[in-house]
């Protein structure tokens, strides 16, 4: 039982940064219905941020967080604005441009990230990063529950963007209505730079988290991506409640397979759940087959 | 056995009730219109007799057979075509291509296909623009388009879906030209407008719904001086 | 439109002839690879350019038919040749489930469905060892030391899948596939059933796709999950090679195909040998930059456009700039 409840709240506490991954990929999702696959690459790079920046200033990681956000955010705008809206006045015989686009994009972000920093495992170990917190014989990983807290800090940070700023409404507004919010004055152009940018940032925030406990390299953004679409799928796509639940069913779901299978197929309990999701397509994906 | 009829037809989106109890007939050779305020449930009707809805209950009959739960496309294979409402032509192929595709469905072979199509393309009119991309046309011109895409299938049914909306005065003469003409032939038209005039120059029979049911229906000349079909336009005094 | 005419039969006569004049491994192996790869695009080209439905995951036929091939040696202990057979029908197989799965999603969704499933077979590759062997691959013996008998055997598959794409979208069924990709509920009101033929569409695509993998599995003589699953190379370069030549156009996957590996066997060998080593490395980042470019700034492609610049520069409106060539 003990083992269970352990397996349960390693799965609850990643599972808390996998939806700041799914929030990032839903946001992006729902206002400019494409399916950001340079995801887990933008989480990537973050990720060598906040390394260097260890390694080279000692700032600690959850410090990082200023730095690597507000990068990832600006390269999230500058995607955004001369990559992926040029694409929307384009009439092509292929409409997934944008999602072609974003292809590109992870290729040329994993590659350069491989050429300046190779392909060598790379990690930070930071002073507590094995520092375990123990409430009544449960194991608390200590950075992860940090990582935990600050992942609901940003959520919580985000919804109130969402709900109760101006800029926050146009962003829902455009999700909804595009047509509709344009008319209403919106600048949709900006609203959909300053969303790519967010969602970056927001996986940028994610990256950082998760480098204290995870190996660096440069194609670790590929897995993260697939995390990322699956949680969102989970969840139902543009949902951003979805995308808290997906993220931590997902976590959960990992975590009980690395316990009760093996620690290597881990990663193929998010495709079991992908396929058994599309396959059997519980209510929230209904929205799917009428797009 | 009536051509066509619906039987109680209804329809619940959720709470809301779009169509309900709707049952009409319609008589071989005849135009009967489907009007209207907006809103209604007129083109959610026509929505549940071509398929692309599921209905809620009720039947549809044609010519004594059931179409309820039949997909769109073999609902077109029975013989009932439909226009939309928003004209969904096929942009990028030419007005002859965009025909063709509908002709298909009597034959497989692209002669006959073409022989058909330019056929349907004279009858609408639209022979000299036939090699011209369907996104090159004109509003009338797709309106006319969209009208032979529906003739091209061989339907002993036409749909027709307020196909006057947008159209100039002179547009909307030639329209009902070219529908007298498609009932001549021997086609049956359920036509939904918003246009009265229209409605009651070419209309045998009429009926008026209203929040998705039932309030008059007959001659054009009953239904315009029905009570309730006043009040539904106009409001109550 | 004669010189084009005439250019066209030049450039077939030289497909016809090469390996006789160019006795270059190197060089046939290049133009090989590209023949493979014209029957890929075509075959995607025929499921998204004409029908509409974009693959992300077309990997999975490639690998589905390069693993037929191999098992035939492996399991059956026949010559993997069987596998060129045996190769397309498997592949309709998969691409029939795969169709039932994934034709209920439309736009985006589609996609990640596709790409999906093919990383699910490539994972289920890897890890059912006893079926594939895993990591470790397939290897077999090839069954000719002269590269001329695969040049040939390639180009006529090449030119078997061109030929019975061109009929098809001559066809009622090429009608059909175009007129789904324009307006699916319009093709439903037209009497088209929409999946019958979006499925119709598939099997085509995915039986030529197979016969790729298996003859790829001939022709190298080895394969493993990541090179034949791959989502970059197989999958990605599919919808490349079928992008910069032109989607929905007959001669445009043919064109991007050769294009493609050219440019990229060009950058891999540090432009054949020019440049430093360290060019060769950036061979993907260039593929990635490629994408980039091709997606922003030639998205109908060279054959796509092609006949647009021709419209601007002439004055009569004789081919009208229609998809199924009628």
């Amino acid at each position: 039982m003990d083992v269970f409840i352990q397996t349960l709240v390693s799965g609850i506490l990643i599972g808390g940064i996998y939806a700041l991954v799914g929030l990032g990929m839903t946001l992006i999702m729902g206002v400019m219905r494409i399916i950001n696959l340079a995801h887990g690459q933008l989480m990537m790079v973050a990720m060598y941020i906040t390394f260097v920046l260890y390694e080279y200033l000692n700032i600690d990681p959850y410090f990082s967080l200023l730095v690597s956000m507000p990068a990832l955010f600006l390269l999230g705008v500058l995607i955004q604005k001369y990559l992926l809206n040029p694409l929307l006045r384009i009439e092509s015989i292929i409409p997934q441009n944008q999602i072609l686009m974003t292809v590109g994009v992870a290729m040329v972000l994993t590659e350069v990230m491989r050429f300046i920093f190779h392909s060598d495992y790379k990690s930070v170990k930071t002073p507590y990063s094995s520092a375990v917190l123990y409430i009544s014989s449960i194991a608390f990983n200590f950075p992860m529950l940090i990582a935990f807290g600050i992942a609901m800090i940003l959520t919580a940070g985000l919804f109130f963007f969402l709900l109760k700023t101006d800029t926050g409404k146009s962003v829902r507004a455009t999700a909804q209505n595009k047509d509709a919010a344009l008319l209403l004055g919106v600048n949709a152009e900006w609203i959909t730079q300053l969303t790519y940018g967010l969602g970056a940032a927001l996986a940028a925030a994610a990256g950082t988290l998760l480098l204290p406990i995870y190996y660096l390299y440069p194609d670790v953004g590929g897995p993260f991506t697939l995390k990322a679409f699956i949680i969102t799928v989970l969840g139902g796509l543009g949902s951003t409640v979805g995308a808290i639940m997906g993220g931590l069913v997902l976590g959960v779901a990992e975590s009980l397979g690395a316990t009760y299978i093996s620690m290597a197929l881990k990663d193929a309990v998010g495709m079991v759940i992908f396929v058994l999701v599309l396959v059997f397509m519980p209510g929230g994906l209904k929205t799917l087959t009428k797009v | 056995m009536n051509f066509f009829e619906t039987q109680h037809l209804t329809k619940a989106f959720g709470g809301l009730i779009a169509v309900n109890d709707v049952s009409f007939q319609v008589v071989k050779g005849e135009i009967h219109g489907l009007i209207g305020p907006n809103g209604s449930g007129k083109t959610t009707v026509f929505n549940l007799i071509n398929g692309y809805y599921p209905i809620t209950s009720g039947k549809i009959l044609f010519e004594g057979h059931e179409l309820n739960g039949l997909p769109t496309w073999k609902i077109c294979k029975f013989g009932i075509g439909r226009t939309f409402q928003v004209v969904k032509p096929l942009r990028r192929m030419t007005v002859l291509e965009n025909v063709m595709c509908s002709a298909f469905n009597l034959t497989t072979r692209r002669d006959v296909a073409k022989e058909k199509s330019l056929e349907v393309l004279e009858f609408c009119e639209l022979t000299k623009k036939q090699d011209f991309q369907a996104k090159e046309l004109t509003i009338g011109d797709r309106k006319r388009l969209e009208i032979a895409r529906a003739l091209a299938t061989g339907p002993r049914l036409l749909l027709l879906d307020e196909t006057m909306a947008g159209l100039t005065p002179q547009e909307q003469a030639e329209g009902v030209k070219l529908i007298r003409k498609i009932r001549d032939s021997g086609i049956t038209i359920i036509i939904v407008e918003h246009i009265m005039q229209v409605i009651m120059n070419i209309c045998d029979r009429i009926l008026c719904i209203n929040y998705g049911q039932e309030i008059a229906g007959g001659t054009p000349a009953e239904v315009a001086n029905n009570q309730a079909v006043i009040e539904a336009y106009l409001g109550k005094e | 439109m004669k010189p084009n005419h005439w250019s066209k039969i030049i450039i077939v006569l030289f497909l016809a002839i090469f390996p006789l004049i160019v006795p270059s491994d190197y060089y046939r192996h290049i133009f090989i690879l590209a023949l493979m790869w014209v029957v890929i695009g075509s075959s995607w080209n025929l499921l998204a350019g004409y029908t509409g439905q974009v693959s992300f995951g077309h990997a999975a036929f490639f690998g589905v038919g390069a693993y037929t091939a191999g098992l035939c040696v492996t399991k059956l202990h026949i010559s993997a040749w069987w596998g060129m057979l045996l190769a397309g029908p498997v592949s309709m197989v998969v691409a029939f489930f795969i169709g039932c799965i994934c034709f209920r999603l439309r736009g985006p969704y589609f996609n990640l469905a596709t790409l999906a499933i093919a990383e699910i077979l490539r994972l289920t590759a890897i890890v059912w060892r006893d079926l594939t062997e895993g990591m470790q691959g397939i290897l077999i013996m090839r069954t000719f030391r002269n590269k001329t008998y695969y040049y040939y055997f390639a180009l006529i598959l090449a030119a078997a899948c061109i030929y019975a794409i061109y009929r098809v979208i001559r066809s009622k069924w090429g009608y059909y596939f175009v007129a789904i990709r324009e307006d699916q509920d319009a093709a439903e009101s037209m009497g088209i059933s929409s999946f019958r033929y979006k499925t119709f569409s598939l099997l085509i695509s995915s039986f030529f796709t197979g016969l790729a993998g298996a003859f790829y599995m001939n022709y190298m003589g080895f394969i493993d999950p990541e090179v034949v699953f791959s989502l970059y190379f197989i999958s990605i370069m599919a919808i490349l090679v079928a992008i910069i030549g032109g989607a929905g156009t007959i001669w445009g996957p043919a064109v991007g195909a050769f294009i493609m590996v050219l440019l990229q066997e060009t950058f891999r060998s540090s432009f054949f040998g020019l440049f430093p080593k360290w060019v060769s490395q950036a061979h993907v980042l260039v593929f990635g930059l490629l994408v980039i470019f091709v997606i922003r700034y030639m998205t109908n492609g060279i054959v796509g456009d092609w006949v647009k610049i021709q419209r601007l520069w002439s004055k009569n409106k004789e081919q009208p700039l229609a998809s199924t060539g009628s």
